[in-house]
């Protein structure tokens, strides 16, 4: 029976290779270029499409020479369950090397420890509540810088490299190197709780109890950017690791997608009817996963930001949530850390549910574990291993979840192997190509494509002319400054107000306009008075001062 | 339960010593690759940034150039470093452009030399001799041989002493212009008329002129070695073609045609260097439209020479300055000026299509990059393949608004950046002058750019030519 299902698992993903190799194509622009006249740029297009085809099929093509297989855990028969099966039957049967990996520290005294590990997965950063923050190289068991801060530290994350890392303490936000040196105090940060670096952008984005997200340039040292949620202290953040988009959830069950270069949030989506809890997004940017405090657990396809799954009734609230490189979903709730497989799928069966309740089609977890008397504070996937690393109270623990890592790493990208040599010159290559931080958008494809309704969307010359009269006409007929009006006292005057409002030591032509309006309403408010006072009637003309008006 | 976890051998990543290179294994799926797009651009605008960076033109100036302007450049088509410069005071230099100094340097004529050219090696008694053939207004034609330094009145204007000198042809007026057949002993010399000769021989075989009163130029052709073509002071271009001995086509353009490049890829194609600012590009089966016009100069067009693939030409001009061509695109990609440099007569690519090598009024020889940011040292593989990557997105990318601006950007001396802009408002307003005329004029005829130059239609031979001169030769002999 294995072997049957086995081989169907084969051809599946012979018809998935090439299709993972499209970036975007899928055949039907073929017939937007045959509809060109000219011939040259079809010929040239054709070129193009053809050699793009065969890009694509080389790529495919390579997928035979990977070296790694991804890691799987399956049950023998149908009455075997495999999150039944517990860490420590795992570890007697895998191979002594993956055994090691399950790293256990006991630290009782600063925690609760929250963790990050390096991009490239060789590097530990753990950070106690109370202040005990430790870089290591986990691996070797090499550790490489360990401080007692003496103040609370909520959260640390690595920079570019494990030469670098960030953590933000009780007010202030600090830069230590790989010595735990401090380099920088990030006075702007202020009282963080969530930090994410954009690693390809080079920024640390950071929110908290202020209720605001600041990007800081780590390469430059600028703040690049301060945005206002206005949403009240951040309860969770998350980065779109595909588009750089950081995601926040807010006290109102609100989760907010948010780029540097604007003040608004792009996208706003009600995800729980309490505080959000924690954020998940998968690598290629597909899928989102939310916990609320009111027990429930959303999966969004955040393409076009449709919810696969709700799960409303979880029996403790999700603490934190987090998607592997392979598609795994894993929840902690208090002690209990649950895994699922397949869950971000839009059909009903991959909905994920605790147990099959005699039911055949459920989507049971994968895998479980629970720490008794004690709270999961964070978890993070390990690039490229089959492990999941938990922070918790008493310390830091990884668990293998088989399955759960990027099989083959791709060297030039990020290399879990890699000499100093080879970072110090990844570091200079990443550097120089750095991306703007205004680049960030929904769509990271954007840039070199055309806009099909730029033509339509931008205004053409008669358009222009019309906005560009009316706002000179609004401005001859002083609409765009209060009007005069002699009825009301001189210290209410719309006019006054405006003139006012503006900058004192600018003068430009609405603000001599509008001196020129008031003049002409305290003269007209003048004579109003003296009118009621009877020292002039109403047909009054003041003739030196009309023969003089039309030099004004 | 079946069980399998990742597990990574050091072994198969690590290098166990360090002379070994380590593993770099590769993963082409997208979605290990963020930001795939956005990075390729980032790293085009590098590279281009980089390009400009890099981009220093100017090689040197060959020995110390010569004392009187230089008006005639002869391409060695055989040897990739060997040159011949002639300038106006009669003197004639041979180079070595690796060393960038003189192999040979002689008086050859009084006055002006009008034409020279390089011989071909196979012609030579020796095969490793080198010959050249020169004109000037003296009214001779002579023979060199480039090989030898014995030319022992070079220095107090004595001429036709020395072993140097191989012959002299005399003619009855002064010529202008002079090629070498590609493979026979012939050659062609311009002035009053057009003439064959054999070097054999001391009188010219045929005159093969039709109306013209004065040939400035001729070329032959590399390819096709018997058809060569001729420009005349009447604003003519005249084809020949020596099988029949007769000239083919001719057509007349409004202004003076100063030089003529026969494409070395496409045999039946040539560019011409014109008096009105464009150079033209034509197809010698249709010559009623030229196939591209490249317009930029602000001056009379000089010399016009295509690089030995055939993409690109390079023009020099009057306005002081050299530009290059892609010879599909109508607008030059590069523009070369220095200072010093007068107008430019003289532009060649060098056989290797890496160099060029330009004549002026101030009397250097100039040595350029064809592409300026280019250098010809050694290079190792990693800094090959980071070349071409880069030459790659540039070209995937160069349409993007800051990419284009940038590769675009050139510093052009202030007096042709009037010139052009002069140049523009007066175009603009013939041009302007033409539609407001059209629209009152329906039957107005309209004239497409490529046909502009172009003054009544193509004359194709039909054998009406004065043929003298063929019966006198053979007696001479």
């Amino acid at each position: 029976m294995s072997k049957s299902r086995s081989t169907g698992n084969q051809s599946k993903k012979d018809g998935n290779t090439s299709s993972k190799f499209e970036r975007g194509h899928n055949g039907t622009h073929k017939s937007q270029y045959l509809k060109t006249k000219d011939k040259k740029l079809k010929a040239g297009l054709k070129r193009i499409d053809e050699k793009y085809k065969q890009a694509v099929s080389s790529a495919a093509a390579t997928e035979y020479l990977l070296p790694e297989a991804q890691g799987y855990l399956e049950a023998e028969n149908e009455m075997e369950k495999t999150f039944r099966i517990r860490q420590s039957e795992i570890k007697d049967a895998v191979d002594v090397t993956t055994a090691a990996k399950a790293l256990d520290l006991k630290l009782k005294e600063f925690g609760p420890y929250s963790i990050n590990y390096s991009r490239n997965g060789t590097h530990l950063l753990i950070c106690g509540r109370k202040g005990h923050v430790a870089s290591m190289d986990w691996r070797k068991g090499d550790l490489r810088a360990e401080m007692y801060l003496n103040e609370t530290c909520q959260t640390a994350t690595y920079l570019q490299s494990e030469q670098y890392f960030a953590v933000a303490q009780k007010k202030y936000t600090f830069i230590y190197d790989h010595e735990g040196v401090e380099l920088h105090r990030l006075k702007q940060h202020i009282e963080v709780k969530h930090m994410e670096f954009l690693p390809y952008h080079y920024l640390l984005a950071t929110a908290g109890q202020t209720g605001w997200l600041k990007y800081q340039d780590v390469s430059t040292g600028q703040l690049v950017a301060e945005l206002r949620t206005k949403l009240g202290p951040t309860s969770a953040m998350a980065q779109n690791p595909w588009n750089a988009v950081v995601h926040l959830g807010h006290a109102n069950g609100t989760v907010t997608l948010w780029a540097p270069n604007m003040p608004t949030p792009l996208v706003r989506l009600l995800s729980a009817r309490g505080p959000i809890t924690s954020i998940a997004i998968d690598r290629q940017g597909y899928y989102m996963a939310t916990t609320g405090a009111d027990k429930s657990m959303k999966i969004w396809d955040i393409r076009n930001f449709r919810e696969l799954h709700s799960i409303e009734n979880l029996p403790t609230p999700g603490s934190n949530v987090a998607i592997s490189d392979t598609g795994l979903l894993a929840v902690t709730r208090g002690p209990h850390v649950t895994l699922w497989k397949d869950a971000l799928r839009s059909s009903k069966s991959s909905r994920p549910y605790f147990g099959s309740s005699g039911f055949s089609d459920r989507n049971t977890p994968y895998m479980s574990h629970l720490f008794p008397g004690n709270r999961v504070n964070n978890i993070q996937f390990v690039p490229f291993e089959d492990l999941i690393g938990v922070g918790h109270e008493n310390g830091v623990t990884n668990l293998i979840v088989p399955g759960a890592g990027e099989a083959n790493y791709d060297a030039l990208e990020i290399n879990p192997f890699e000499t100093a040599k080879q970072r110090q010159e990844q570091e200079v290559r990443t550097l120089l190509n750095k991306l703007p931080a205004d680049s960030i958008a929904l769509d990271p494809n954007v840039i070199g494509t055309v806009d099909n309704r730029a033509s339509a969307v931008r205004l053409n010359a008669k358009a222009l002319a019309e906005i560009t009269t009316e706002k000179e006409n609004l401005s001859r007929s002083n609409k765009d400054i209060p009007d005069v009006k002699p009825d009301v006292k001189g210290k209410n005057s719309g006019l006054r107000s405006f003139l006012r409002k503006k900058t004192q030591n600018v003068i430009d032509e609405r603000k001599i306009r509008v001196q020129k309006q008031l003049e002409k309403e305290k003269s007209a408010r003048h004579r109003k008075e003296m009118i009621k006072r009877g020292e002039i009637d109403e047909e009054h003309k003041d003739l030196v001062s009309e023969a003089l008006n039309r030099f004004g | 339960m079946k069980i399998k976890t990742i597990s990574r051998s050091a072994d198969d990543y690590v290098p166990v010593k360090s002379t070994q290179e380590s593993q770099l294994p590769r993963n082409l799926d997208p979605a290990l690759h963020p930001f795939e797009r956005a990075r390729e651009y980032t790293k085009a605008l590098n590279a281009t940034k980089l390009e400009r960076m890099f981009a220093k033109p100017f090689v040197g100036q060959l020995g110390y150039g010569h004392r009187d302007g230089v008006y005639v450049i002869a391409k060695n088509y055989h040897v990739l470093n060997k040159l011949a410069t002639a300038s106006a005071d009669g003197i004639i230099k041979y180079w070595n452009m690796s060393t960038r100094e003189e192999i040979c340097s002689y008086k050859a004529h009084y006055g002006l030399v009008t034409g020279l050219c390089v011989s071909p090696q196979h012609l030579s008694k020796h095969s490793k001799d080198n010959y050249m053939l020169s004109c000037g207004d003296d009214r001779t034609v002579k023979l060199w041989s480039a090989n030898t330094d014995d030319f022992s009145g070079n220095e107090n204007d004595k001429l036709d002493s020395g072993k140097g000198l191989l012959k002299t042809f005399h003619g009855e007026y002064a010529f202008q212009g002079l090629d070498h057949h590609r493979e026979k002993s012939n050659f062609v010399t311009g002035g009053a008329e057009i003439q064959l000769w054999d070097t054999s021989r001391t009188k010219p075989l045929t005159n093969l002129s039709w109306g013209a009163d004065n040939v400035t130029s001729v070329k032959f052709n590399q390819n096709e070695t018997d058809i060569l073509a001729s420009t005349g002071s009447d604003n003519s271009i005249v084809l020949y073609d020596l099988r029949t001995n007769s000239p083919t086509q001719k057509f007349v353009q409004r202004m003076r045609t100063n030089a003529i490049c026969w494409n070395p890829m496409e045999a039946y194609n040539f560019a011409v260097a014109n008096e009105d600012h464009n150079a033209y590009y034509y197809d010698m089966r249709n010559l009623s439209r030229a196939l591209h016009v490249y317009k930029d100069h602000v001056s009379a067009v000089m010399d016009v020479d295509f690089s030995p693939t055939g993409e690109e030409i390079v023009t020099g001009s009057y306005d002081k300055t050299i530009r290059i061509f892609n010879v599909k695109h109508g607008h030059s990609r590069e523009i070369y000026h220095t200072k010093r440099m007068q107008h430019v007569f003289q532009v060649k690519y060098t056989m290797d299509s890496k160099y060029i090598v330009s004549g002026s009024d101030d009397g250097n020889v100039r040595l350029w990059r064809a592409s300026a940011w280019e250098r010809s040292s050694v290079k190792t593989t990693r800094e090959k393949n980071k070349l071409e990557y880069d030459e790659k997105l540039k070209e995937r990318f160069k349409n993007m608004p800051e990419i284009k601006r940038i590769s675009r950007h050139r510093h052009v001396p202030k007096v042709i950046k009037k010139a052009q802009e002069i140049k523009k408002v007066e175009l603009d307003s013939l041009k302007r002058r033409e539609t407001n005329e059209r629209k009152t004029r329906k039957d107005m005829p309209f004239v497409p750019e490529r046909k502009k130059q172009i003054v009544g239609v193509v004359h194709k031979y039909d054998g009406k030519r004065k043929m003298n001169t063929d019966n006198d030769n053979d007696d001479d002999n």
